[in-house]
Parts: structure tokens; C-alpha cells; sequence
């Protein structure tokens, strides 16, 4: 026997040439959560479904309680619970029909089959949508009926692949209420995600890169081992791209990141820390403090030891001097002068009677990061159609670049970038013919389409995959070319529809340095944004919710507000699920002395 | 079967049959479109000549030409014009206004009293079977017109021997007759194929496969979920043709009805079954479609005998058209609309059906393995 729980022995599985595991050895034992955890292609998604029996490895075994997940794989259907990452919910059907097919299919017996089901269906809050179509839910009422399908006979062993991509941030913070209470005593649970801040509340973390185990333990293992090596350096804004080139560049240093006005700072083990005026010579106010270390600290570390005889991980080699040569450039960068780039004025919109957008009004700087943070279907999205010209404003006003959206949409929309949350670029052009069309859309004269699309691909480092089909890169590569495609026409403001939505953590990172160098030359940036560690990056946060705005503040001072006695130093999550609960009471407040 | 299997197989077969009766689409393929084709067939395409436009040049007026003539308007198969001349006649047969031109010489009545009348006919070849259609029914204006014309003379100088031709199953000679009886196949690949071929591709395409095989169901009770809803639907379908047939268009039903239920059954498993081949094996439902239009719509349509007569095709055709279904359907289902029961076409027929049904669903079985990739 090899003995209870979940046992992983030399678990291999290649498709083609490539290795999707890599001789994977881990036993998970105990119950309570599991996060698997690592960048695309790492082996998450392979490693759940030789687990639930629908691959086969091509070396090693995984067993659960001694038993073959390959060759039993049928004798283990019932015990194990599976939740793809498509969700894989009938969305034709309703709630309580998906729910009934699965308790069928997974053998709940028939006398328990309603008590089982109204029991999920309470718990997960979903009882009043009994009746609707799974394909009519929001995202997070979705996941919490897949959930509840997954879960409807009660396992031996969860596998939850990425349940919370797409999620707000209160909606996951529920998910996660919702497996902890309906996966029993004793039952593990392992959760793949890309949401580093969701590490942190595993009660074990598994990190995978390319298909190895690079780390495996409490979250606070990892983040206790980097204790003495996180730093914060504070410098001018101005100063803050070439301090972050000459940080990436400092082999004391594992990682440099731009967090609100900070360069976050990390490590080399054993490294002396750096000083301020090397890596930020003409600022005299610079200065480095220690710092608490972050899960996402501790997975950057980790991923630059695991693939320290490889390549460096994909942030953009540093060019030689100054920040990375990223972003819009034009002859002449605008410049930061402090002016508006645009203003909304007591904005309204109206669908029916339902009020999506009540009376917003804020401004924006030239050059400024700017983020609206709120949960699904606060009305982010529909503000930023309504500025880009896409949707007309019921009532109030808005001017874009200097030009008021309500007289001419048109030459506003001439002004602007637009990269949607969704791949929307043409899957079945090339990468080059894509950069073409925009240009061509936009009306550039030919010669300067032809030049700009050169630039933008060796600028964003398209040029080695300029003739492949664009629908056939990673997602690192589409997300670059959205971005080339959305700056084809040098717009002085760029909108960002949850720009890093299924893109995993290192390029991540890539994109806001390139970000922070638009914003540098003068282009302002307008992003909405579900990861709301990534709301760091933003100069300021506009936060939404039912069509109001509860808050306008840089980062820092949202985080400050939000300080308890039991939590001294709130992250953006925290502050911004701190606004929200406060909002709902003062609603049913409201309603209670009426 | 054990119990939890019969439940799996139910709930299974209640899943599929909601989601057929949800979506527009699928109630589409099975009772719009039959409508619509039987409606296109059984009214707008025919291959009989009805009114075609011919001219009808008298050189010379005669009370003989002119009769001649006037027997070309009495016929139902033409739409006689009469141009004066030859030559705005031929302009007309030029310009595709008329299929026929008829020229009564000027001679005719002499060339009669002789017993040496000739008349000519200039067809218009580029559409060779109405060409050939117009000729037959020419000669037939042409054979009448002399008969009675004997007749009125009383004269025993008659053509010398006179085909006696009876047009047996089909006396009118109506093309509707045997084309909606092949039409009904037509519409039940479409129902078969197509509407399977979605079903399995859709379980790819939306990532619910993933849920379906981390159950306890079996291949085998996944695909006879689908399969027994879409067998149900195709056969109301069946029914659907079959009523349109006989009350709308009156194609006669000759022989038993449960007869003609059982081929279709048959046929239906067969179609059902290379659908289900077609979405295991493709797993994305934009190709399966285009792949279920390709490889069974079509050649239901031009190599099973639906138009194209199997017999006049080159050898290597035919042997591909065995490969067809739906040549082995049309053949029972002409045969029983028309002819009657006839066991001895049925039969063997009916054996090819059930061996590529058989063939076809072990196929599907085989391609559909309960692991991804």
C-alpha cells in the first residue's frame, strides 16, 4: 500500500515535445486547502486531471488511498470531485436541472437526492435562482453552482481547477467561505490558482513551474524565509523607471517591482542590501526601508531560483540605460504637466429603469494611472464605454483629451486607445497583418502604418513571432499585441478592460512596467482591474459600486483608511471589501429607520 | 443494467431531451427545414414539362397547319406563341424565350395529301433533359394529331404499328411522386446527422465533457443519451414528411406505413450513428457541421438516387454510392410509396441499413474514450 491520501510518485505526463510534469512527487495527507500555484503552463491543469482519472501519466503514478487514479479511475469517480476550469456547467439548463443531473450521474442515492440539493442550494445562496439557466448567472454565482455540483456527493478528495479566474473580489472571498464550509472535515482540497493573494490563505501552498514542485509548504514558510529581504525604496515618481532598470540589473536583487509610488525590492539570499543612491543617484530624498514580505515575493523568488541556469524569467531585458524602451513613443513625450486629460461630470446612465452609472464625477491627470476597482456589474465597464465614446451618457458630462464626448464621439474616440477585457484582435492573421489592420482602421497614411507597425514589433517584442497566427500565441504574446494594436495610432489616453485577466503573475509584471513607461511619456491610463494587488500600481483608484462612486484615493491613503486595531496594515483587498461592507449596512441602515 | 445505471441513462436521456426542446436550432433542423424542403420540392422543382414555351411557325395557313398548330395550344405540356416567320422564331429559341420551335411548311398541306408530311422541330440543347422531355412530348402532339386525323377520315391509312405504352406506379408520370418519397430521407440525414454531430462537438466546445467524464456515466450511456432523443425527434420528423406526402401533395402511400417506420428506424440509426462518428471525431461543433453537410447531406442528395438515376452513373460513383445510406433508404421508401410492399427490395435494403447502424454507433463508441488527450 502506499498509503492514505493523495500520493503523487514521479508523475510524468509530456504532450508532444513538450513536458507538462515533470517527475512530480507530493503527498497530500491531511485535509483543508491546497493551493497549487504557478505561472501558465506550469502543469496545473495536467496535474487535476491525471488526478480525476481523465489523463494518463506517461511515467509514475498518483493514487488515492492506495488506489490507481489511472487504471481505477472508474472505482474512484464518485469519491473524487472535480471542477473544471471551464466550470463545466450546462448553461441550457437550470440550476436545480444541473444540480438533479449530476446527483443522478455521481450516484447520490435518490432518497438523499433533494435534502442534498436544497442543502447546497442554501448554502451557496443560490436557492432564489433555483429555476434560472446556469448560462444567465453572473460569473460568481456560476462558479458557486459549479461548486455545488462538484461537491453534491460528498467526496474523499476536491479538485478545484482555477475556480476564482473572473470572479470579483467579494464574490471569491464567498467561494472561498463555501468550500472551506462544504468540503468536510478531513477532506483536501486542491485549488490551482494565479491569484497570488489567494496563496496566501491556503493552509498549504504547492508551487509548480514547468512542470516541477519548486516549493512546498505554509504560506508563511515562504514568506518567513524571505523575511530580512524585502525592501521598499521611495523615490521620485520621475525617477522611478531607471531606479527600477538599474534595480533589475543589480545581481543583489531577485525582483523590482512598481508598487504605487514604491519600488518594491527583494533579495538575493544572503545579499547586502543596496543603497538608495545607487539605485537612484540624482534623487536625494531616496531612501530604502524594510518591508513585510508578500506571497507574490516569495513566488517571484522562488521562480528565479527554480530557472536560474535558464533564461531570466520574461520581464523585458533592461536596455542599457533609462527605463525599457516600452509604450507609445513619439518624437516628442508629452510631457507630465499635470493637465487634464479627462473629466467626468456628475455622469448618469440609465438602462430602463435600472441606474448602472449615478452620478459619477471625477478627473483625471495627463500621464496618470488611474483604476476603477469595483465588484462585477458595478458599472466600471459601461463608464468606460460611455468615455470611449461607445455608449451615450444618459444624463451629465464628459470631456475626453479637450473634447467634449457629448458633441463630437467621434474625434474623441480618434484620441483613444481601446484593449478589451477579451482576446479581440483576428485569431486566423498573423501578428503583422493584425498591427496592419488597426493601422489601416485608424486611417494612417501607409508609409507611417508600415513604420509604426515595425517599431511597435520590436518594441513589444513581437518581431520573432511576427508571421505566426495570433489566435496561436500565449497569452503573454496576445496580450502584448492587444496592447501594440490599441497604441497603433499614438492615443494620448489608453483604456485597459481588465487587461491581466487569465495572464499569469511574471507577465503580468511585464505589462505594468510597460504601463508605468506610457505613463511616463505622457500617455494617461485608464484600467479597470479584478486583481486588486495589481491596484498597487495605479497613481489612483476610483472605487465603484452600484453605480456609485464610494471612494477616490491613491492607493496608500485607501489602505490607511481602512487600519483596524486587529488588522494594522490592510492590503487594497482588504480596504476595498472594507468600503463595500460598509456601504451595504449603511444601504439596509437606510432602509430600516425608513 | 443495474439500477444506477438505468437512473444515470434516464437522467441522461431527460438532460439531452431538455436541451434539444430549448434550443430553437435543433426544433429547426427537425420540423422547419423538412417543411421548407418539402415545400421547394413538392411545389417549385419538378422534372416534368408543364407549359413549356414553344413557337409554333405556320408557313403557309392551311386548315390542316393551322389545325396542327392549334393542337400544340391544346396540350398542357406546351405554351405555344406563333410568330409569322422563321426567323423572329429562331430569334425567340436564341434568346431562350421559347424551348422549341415548330415550322409547319409551307408545303404541309400537299406534302399530307402525298402522305409525305414532314415537320421540323429545332430544340434547344443547352438543357438536354427538358430537350429531351420537349421532343417526346412534340412527337406525342404530333402522333395524336395525325391519329385523329385519321380517325376523322375514317381511313385505315394509320402509322403501322402503334406503341401501347401503360406507365405503371406512377400513371401521371408526376416526378413529385418518387422525388418526396426520397425527399423524407433527405430530411431525416439532415435531422440524424446533423443534429447529432452538434451534440457530442457541443460537450467539447463548452468544456462540459470534462463534468460528464469525471461521473460514473459510461461512454456507452453518454452517447445512448444522446442518441435516444435525437431517434425520437428524427422519426416525429419522419412522421412529419410522411403526412406532407400523403395529404399535401398526394404521393400515394402504396404500401404499409409500419413497414415504411421500421426502414426509417433503421436508417435513422445509421445516420445517428456516423454523426455521432463525426462529432467524436472532430470535437469542435463548427467543423462537425460542416463535416455532417459534406459527408452525408450531399451525397444523400446526389448519390442515393434522390435525382440522379445510380444505374447511369460511371462505375467508381456507384461503388462510392453504396457507401451511402441513403441509396439503400430512398430505394425501400420509393418502393413503398409507390410499388407497395415488396419484401424482396426491402429486405436486402433493410440488411445494409442495420450493418452500417451496427457499424457506425460501435464506431462512435470506439472514438469516444472516457479520457481527454
Amino acid at each position: 500500500m502506499s498509503g492514505a491520501g493523495l500520493v503523487l510518485d514521479g508523475l510524468t505526463r509530456r504532450f508532444g515535445a513538450a513536458v507538462a510534469l515533470d517527475g512530480l512527487s507530493v503527498r497530500i495527507a491531511d485535509g483543508g486547502i491546497v493551493g497549487l500555484v504557478g505561472p501558465d503552463g506550469a502543469g496545473k491543469s495536467t496535474l487535476m486531471r491525471l488526478v480525476a482519472g481523465l489523463l494518463r501519466p506517461d511515467a509514475g503514478r498518483v493514487t488515492l488511498d492506495g488506489r490507481d487514479c489511472a487504471t481505477e479511475a472508474e472505482a474512484l469517480r464518485t469519491a473524487i470531485a472535480y471542477m473544471p476550469q471551464s466550470r463545466g456547467l450546462w448553461t441550457d439548463l437550470s440550476v436545480i436541472e444541473n444540480l438533479r443531473l449530476i446527483a443522478d450521474l455521481r450516484g447520490v442515492p435518490a432518497g438523499e437526492r433533494s435534502a442534498r440539493i436544497e442543502r447546497m442550494l442554501d448554502s451557496t445562496g443560490l436557492a432564489p435562482f433555483r429555476d434560472r439557466l446556469a448560462g444567465r448567472l453572473s460569473g460568481g454565482m456560476a462558479q458557486k453552482a459549479a461548486l455545488a455540483c462538484a461537491l453534491i456527493r460528498p467526496p474523499r478528495l476536491v479538485l478545484l481547477d482555477e475556480p476564482s479566474v473572473g470572479v470579483d473580489p467579494i464574490s471569491r472571498r464567498e467561494l472561498w467561505a463555501l468550500v472551506r464550509e462544504l468540503a468536510g472535515d478531513g477532506v483536501p482540497v486542491l485549488w490551482s490558482t494565479a491569484y497570488l493573494d489567494e496563496a496566501e490563505r491556503c493552509d498549504r501552498v504547492l508551487l509548480l513551474d514547468r512542470g516541477r514542485l519548486i516549493g512546498d509548504g505554509a504560506p508563511g514558510d515562504f514568506t518567513g524565509a524571505l523575511e530580512d529581504r524585502c525592501l521598499r525604496l521611495t523615490v521620485a515618481r520621475d525617477r522611478r523607471l531607471s531606479a527600477q532598470a538599474r534595480a533589475a540589473r543589480d545581481p543583489a536583487l531577485v525582483d523590482a517591482v512598481l508598487r504605487g509610488g514604491h519600488l518594491d525590492l527583494v533579495l538575493a539570499e544572503d545579499a547586502p542590501a543596496p543603497d538608495a543612491a545607487a539605485l537612484a543617484p540624482d534623487d536625494p530624498q531616496a531612501r530604502i526601508e524594510p518591508r513585510a514580505p508578500r506571497f507574490e515575493d516569495a513566488f517571484v523568488a522562488a521562480l528565479a531560483a527554480a530557472r536560474r541556469p535558464a533564461a531570466p524569467a520574461s520581464s523585458p531585458a533592461p536596455s542599457d540605460d533609462g527605463p525599457p524602451r516600452a509604450g507609445a513613443p513619439r518624437p516628442a513625450a508629452r510631457e507630465r504637466d499635470g493637465g487634464e486629460a479627462l473629466a467626468v461630470d456628475r455622469l448618469v446612465k440609465r438602462f430602463g429603469d435600472f441606474t448602472a452609472v449615478d452620478g459619477v464625477s471625477f478627473s483625471v491627470g495627463r500621464g496618470e494611472i488611474f483604476g476603477l476597482i469595483g465588484p462585477n456589474g458595478a458599472g466600471k465597464s459601461t463608464i468606460f464605454k460611455m468615455l470611449c465614446g461607445l455608449l451615450p451618457p444618459s444624463d451629465g458630462a464628459a470631456r475626453v483629451a479637450g473634447i467634449a464626448l457629448r458633441d463630437s464621439p467621434a474625434a474623441a474616440r480618434g484620441r483613444i486607445g481601446y484593449m478589451a477585457q477579451a482576446f479581440s484582435l483576428y485569431g486566423r492573421l498573423s501578428v503583422r497583418r493584425n498591427l496592419d489592420f488597426f493601422a489601416g482602421a485608424y486611417g494612417l497614411p501607409r508609409a507611417e502604418a508600415r513604420r509604426r507597425r515595425d517599431r511597435a514589433l520590436a518594441e513589444f517584442g513581437l518581431a520573432e513571432v511576427a508571421g505566426s497566427r495570433a489566435g496561436a500565441l500565449p497569452p503573454g504574446y496576445r496580450q502584448r499585441l492587444s496592447l501594440a494594436a490599441a497604441l497603433m495610432h499614438d492615443p494620448e489616453i489608453l483604456f485597459l478592460d481588465e487587461p491581466t485577466s487569465g495572464v499569469d503573475p511574471p507577465t503580468r509584471r511585464e505589462f505594468w512596467l510597460r504601463i508605468a513607461a506610457m505613463a511616463d511619456r505622457g500617455v494617461t491610463v485608464m484600467v479597470t482591474t479584478h486583481f486588486l494587488d495589481e491596484a498597487d500600481y495605479c497613481d489612483r483608484l476610483a472605487v465603484i459600486y452600484r453605480g456609485r462612486l464610494l471612494a477616490l484615493e491613491t492607493p496608500d491613503a485607501l489602505k490607511a483608511g481602512a487600519a483596524t486595531a486587529e488588522r494594522p496594515e490592510p492590503d487594497v483587498e482588504d480596504a476595498f471589501v472594507a468600503l463595500i461592507e460598509e456601504s451595504d449596512r449603511r444601504a439596509a441602515g437606510g432602509r430600516s429607520a425608513a | 443494467m443495474s439500477r444506477a445505471a438505468a437512473r444515470r441513462l434516464s437522467a441522461l436521456v431527460g438532460k439531452e431531451s431538455r436541451q434539444i426542446l430549448r434550443d430553437p436550432s435543433s426544433i429547426a433542423i427537425a420540423f422547419v427545414l423538412p417543411a421548407i424542403l418539402l415545400f421547394i420540392f413538392g411545389y417549385g422543382v419538378s422534372l416534368d414539362a408543364e407549359g413549356v414555351p414553344v413557337a409554333v411557325v405556320v408557313e403557309q395557313p392551311s386548315p390542316q397547319a393551322d389545325s396542327l398548330a392549334a393542337a400544340f395550344a391544346g396540350s398542357p405540356s406546351f405554351d405555344p406563341v406563333y410568330p409569322l416567320h422563321r426567323t423572329p422564331a429562331q430569334r425567340l429559341l436564341r434568346l431562350g424565350e421559347v424551348r422549341a420551335v415548330v415550322v409547319v411548311p409551307a408545303s404541309f398541306e400537299a406534302d399530307l395529301a402525298r402522305g409525305d408530311a414532314a415537320v421540323q422541330v429545332l430544340l434547344d440543347g443547352t438543357d438536354a433533359n427538358t430537350a429531351r422531355i420537349v421532343s417526346g412530348y412534340a412527337d406525342g402532339v404530333l402522333s395524336g394529331w395525325l391519329a385523329d386525323l385519321a380517325r376523322e377520315r375514317g381511313a385505315r391509312t394509320a402509322p403501322v404499328i402503334e406503341a401501347e405504352s401503360r406507365i405503371w406506379f406512377n400513371p401521371a408520370v408526376r416526378s413529385r411522386n418518387f422525388l418526396i418519397p426520397g425527399l423524407v430521407a433527405i430530411v431525416m440525414t439532415l435531422t440524424g446527422a446533423l443534429l447529432t454531430s452538434l451534440l457530442v462537438a457541443r460537450e467539447y466546445d463548452r468544456g462540459t465533457i470534462e463534468t460528464l467524464m469525471a461521473t460514473p456515466a459510461g461512454v456507452g450511456e453518454i452517447l445512448a443519451g444522446k442518441v435516444v432523443p435525437t431517434f425520437l425527434l428524427g422519426m416525429a420528423s419522419m412522421g412529419l414528411s410522411v403526412a406532407m406526402a400523403v395529404w399535401l401533395f398526394d404521393v400515394p402511400l402504396r404500401g404499409s406505413f409500419l413497414v415504411l417506420a421500421g426502414a426509417s428506424a433503421l436508417f435513422l440509426t445509421a445516420a445517428l450513428g456516423l454523426g455521432l462518428v463525426i462529432s467524436a471525431a472532430t470535437k469542435d461543433q463548427f467543423v462537425a457541421g460542416q463535416l455532417a453537410i459534406l459527408v452525408t447531406f450531399l451525397p444523400a442528395f446526389l448519390l442515393s438516387g434522390f435525382i440522379f438515376n445510380i444505374d447511369a452513373m460511371p462505375p467508381a460513383i456507384q461503388a462510392v454510392s453504396h457507401l451511402v445510406a441513403a441509396r439503400y433508404f430512398i430505394a425501400i421508401a420509393q418502393t413503398v410509396f409507390l410499388v407497395g410492399t415488396e419484401w424482396s427490395v426491402i429486405l436486402p435494403n433493410a440488411a445494409a441499413l442495420a450493418v452500417m447502424g451496427v457499424a457506425f454507433l460501435g464506431l462512435a463508441r470506439a472514438l469516444l474514450v472516457k479520457r481527454l488527450g
